[in-house]
């Protein structure tokens, strides 16, 4: 028992890595530009495909990463330009439809691509060691360590150096930042792109842990937003805590009830959330 | 300077701007000019349209009707960050310095700009430093955490790291106390010495007076008066019609 | 003497449609016809989510929890009786949605716009994952089938719905629930959902409870919602979890968008023009429409946010 309680407690917070990595593209976006990306998820299973198709192709798990991490924040990028620029000044009820009517065509754009059938990514390397008494793959220990250190790294990024001051202020005061001079159309195609950056390397690291296919984003959107309104709208550290906390939870409630009703454990924190600390459960003091 | 404007070549020139705020129209057909170091000065009851108009040529507005000219070029339409990167310099009312940035943080927005060497930003931000020393003292504390005045400081202190050519100062007084008022007066002064010109929105009346060359008065969107400051003393009639003081 | 010659247009406008709708299927080919009662049903839960979206100003992602426990609600007394009755359908219907909505409103509405719609989205999610999971209740992924109930009033009369009285009675079903809406948005009531809708802040300060007024809109939309349940369990006598999933009610947002949000009428507008969009487009891409079909969704948000509606109405205003 204990060793199965030990065993969830790794997984949990494998999945709690990786899903803090989804969800911190997620707040990002929404704390500097106030858009909730539906098509977040969507962004994470074409990263996934990316990875897929540059694996079949060199071989290279890495080079995987690093293709699919580049390719899809240029696709961010893109959409942000073509769909979401126009509708920065309007209602921010009109972006919520725009991404959802992308993730539609994302979506169905996989489907018709790559069809149905599940793809798999091989891990690059497998391989277990002993955690008491029982084996563990080395690889998911690997996906939270990247996982944590690309969120390290995002962490060090905002809070030194020219870029990360001008995401900063942007998000706390848009109007005030232009006025400073700060270039803030591209800062928010910048953190567009590095959201969406973010969601397609989640896509790649965690694709070996399951199959690739069209509809997986949809389970991690959803994750994604009950991680981000627990974790407090728009904090960082919020909804990394957020992400391990829920997937802790999950995890364990796995011993005794089938995933598949597992995933009610994050609904169930999410109504006391609401109803109890409707600010979010891990917002910090000041942000 | 002339009662009726600067000498040909003013720095910025509003011409007969109408801008809205929403539905409602607040300005309609604002004229004035400020000359390069020039402290001019816009007086104005609450609600009449100065803060528009400062937006209004930061480029934070778009007017629906009218120009905007910075150095004889028009600039009705450039984003706000290419002007600040131009050398206006935009100080609002309420200060809205960047409040979970440090103080250091703050200066950087405006220092952080291509072409300035690492050697001039050391020496810009040591000169803000000097003049300010309380902010030097609060240099790693975050900006929420500053006091009404030392956050006015801060925000003016933060403009001048763009070394702008205009100073827009939105009401710097309103909500200081007396000793800080005589504060903004030496910082106006200092801008002067620089030959950096300001254009001041304010509702006191006596500080604008003593720190301006000259004066608009505006009213329900439009200006309604126009002189030399030295020509003008806060006793006179007009001031007390406009000003209600 | 306006309002009178509005009233005028309006009714005549009402009864001609209804006439049309009335005798469309009498002519009209089996699979049109059923295509006819396919719109209006989801015309009518689109209708419902008009009240939310154009009325109040709350996109609301949980319009397939209402749908969906309104169809199983239904399914649930169809199955329980013999002959099945189809008020006992409705009243089981309605009540199931009912309390959706009352659960729903609760944890919603004190939040404002974006985590209203994301709140709303995850409680659909929840109920589908209760629906799916909960498979000896529900039946689980399969869902449940049952039979059409009859036409009935019990002691009276008892006649099976044809295909073509069950399209007349989904159409009074249909037109009665617009009526009654049109009445609501035009009460007082519906002026200060309007007033929410455009400045929510102002509304609280001149002292109306915001919060109340949002709790009775989502119970009102979300009782219409699961009458569009009930209808669709009638006609297809069969209930699913997929229509709980929330992408439904992504879908039922687009044809608000594209018909023309706050008119009421638009959802039906848009309903249709979805659908067939969707045969039309089907034939060519078969079960990749939406590609096509999101794109020109984006397209109509960014340029054409009033819908087919507001753009024919402006057309025709010149």
């Amino acid at each position: 028992m204990l060793q199965a309680i030990l065993i969830q407690t790794v997984n949990g917070i494998v999945t709690g890595m990786i899903l803090a990595l989804v969800a911190s593209g997620l707040t990002l976006i929404f704390g500097i530009m106030d858009v909730v990306n539906f098509a977040h998820g969507e962004l994470f299973m074409l990263g996934a495909y990316v990875g897929v198709l540059t694996l079949a192709a060199t071989g290279d798990f890495w080079l995987a990463l690093v293709a699919a991490t580049l390719l899809i924040a240029l696709l961010g990028a893109a959409i942000y330009l073509t769909t979401l620029r126009p509708l920065l000044g309007r209602d921010p009820l009109t972006t919520i439809l725009a991404t959802f009517g992308i993730s539609l065509v994302l979506q169905n754009y996989a489907l018709w691509q790559f069809g149905p059938v599940a793809r798999k990514i091989q891990e690059p390397f497998t391989g277990q060691f002993t955690l008491f008494y029982l084996s563990y793959p080395w690889y998911r220990l690997v996906i939270a360590g990247l996982s944590a250190a690309i969120i390290g790294a995002l962490w060090l990024f905002l809070k030194f150096g020219t870029f990360g001051i001008w995401i900063r202020a942007t998000t706390q005061d848009r109007l005030m930042a232009q006025a400073m001079g700060i270039p803030v159309p591209w800062v928010l195609t910048a953190v567009f792109a590095i959201g969406s950056g973010m969601a397609a390397a989640s896509g790649v690291l965690f694709g070996p842990l399951v199959g690739v296919n069209h509809a997986m984003g949809l389970d991690w959107i959803l994750k994604a937003f009950i991680v981000v309104v627990v974790g407090g709208m728009g904090s960082l550290g919020g909804s990394i805590a957020a992400s391990i906390f829920v997937s802790l939870l999950e995890a364990y409630a796995a011993l005794w009830v089938s995933p598949a009703q597992a995933v009610i454990v994050s609904f169930v924190v999410l109504i006391l959330t609401l109803l109890f600390r409707p600010t979010g459960l891990f917002v910090p003091t000041v942000r | 300077m002339s009662a009726t404007g600067p000498a040909a070549d003013p720095l910025v020139a509003v011409d007969a701007i109408h801008t809205f705020y929403g539905k409602s129209k607040i300005l309609h057909g604002v004229s004035l000019a400020v000359g390069r170091g020039e402290v001019v000065g816009l007086l104005g009851r609450n609600g009449v349209g100065k803060s528009t108009t400062l937006k209004s040529i930061m480029g934070l507005v778009r007017p629906a009707e009218g120009r905007v000219l910075y150095e004889g070029a028009p600039i009705t339409g450039v984003p706000a960050h290419r002007l600040a990167r131009l050398g206006i310099g935009y100080v609002p009312e309420d200060r809205r310095i960047f409040r979970a940035l440090s103080v250091t943080e703050n200066l950087r927005t405006g220092l952080d700009r291509r072409g300035v060497s690492a050697a001039r930003k050391r020496a810009l931000l040591q000169k803000v430093y000097d003049f300010f020393p309380v902010l030097a003292e609060r240099r790693a504390q975050a900006g929420g955490t500053l006091s009404g005045g030392e956050q006015q400081m801060l925000a003016i202190a933060r403009a001048m790291m763009l070394e702008p050519k205009i100073m827009l100062l939105d009401e710097p007084t309103e909500g200081l106390m007396p000793r800080m008022v005589g504060q903004i007066r030496q910082i106006i002064e200092v801008l002067r010495r620089d030959n950096i010109a300001v254009l001041l929105v304010e509702q006191n009346v006596p500080l604008t007076l003593e720190a301006s060359h000259r004066i608009y008065i505006i009213e329900k969107g439009v200006v309604r008066h126009h002189a030399m400051a030295a020509d003008l003393k806060p006793g006179d009639a007009v001031i007390k019609r406009y000003m209600g003081v | 003497m306006r309002d009178r010659r509005h009233a005028v247009l309006f009714w005549t406008g009402f009864a001609v449609i209804l006439a049309l709708l009335a005798v469309a299927p009498l002519v009209l080919p089996e699979f049109w016809r059923r295509f006819l009662t396919e719109i209006l049903i989801w015309g009518l839960l689109a209708m419902s989510s008009d009240i939310l979206i154009g009325y109040t100003g709350l996109v609301s992602f949980g319009h397939s929890a209402f749908f969906g426990l309104g169809m199983y609600g239904a399914a649930a007394a169809l199955l329980a009786t013999r002959p099945p009755s189809l008020w006992l359908a409705l009243l089981c219907g309605l009540l199931a949605a009912a309390a959706v909505a009352a659960f729903v409103a609760y944890f919603s509405t004190r939040l404002r716009d974006i985590y209203f719609a994301i709140t709303t989205l995850i409680f659909s999610q929840i109920f589908y994952v209760v629906i799916f999971t909960w498979t000896d209740v529900t039946g689980g992924e399969n869902g449940l089938t049952f039979r059409r109930p009859p036409l009935a009033i019990p002691g009276l009369f008892s006649m099976p719905f044809t295909a073509t009285s069950l399209h007349w009675f989904v159409l009074a079903v249909v037109a009665g629930s617009y009526l009654v809406l049109r009445r609501i948005t035009q009460s007082p009531f519906g002026m200060v959902l309007q007033s929410i809708r455009e400045n929510e802040a102002r509304t609280r300060a001149i002292g109306y409870a915001v919060e109340r007024y949002k709790i009775v809109a989502v119970m009102i939309s979300g009782l219409f919602a699961g009458l569009a349940g009930v209808l669709y369990a009638c006609q297809n006598q069969f209930a699913a979890p997929d229509f709980v999933f929330f992408l439904v009610s992504g879908e039922v947002v687009i044809y608000n968008v594209m018909g023309g949000i706050g008119t009421l009428v638009g959802p039906f507008v848009g309903a249709a023009f979805f659908l067939l969009l969707r045969e039309g487009l089907s034939r060519f891409f078969t079960e990749f429409y939406l590609i096509p079909v999101g794109f020109i969704f984006i397209a109509m948000v960014i340029f054409m946010p009033q819908g087919v509606l507001g753009f024919a109405r402006r057309w025709l205003n010149r």
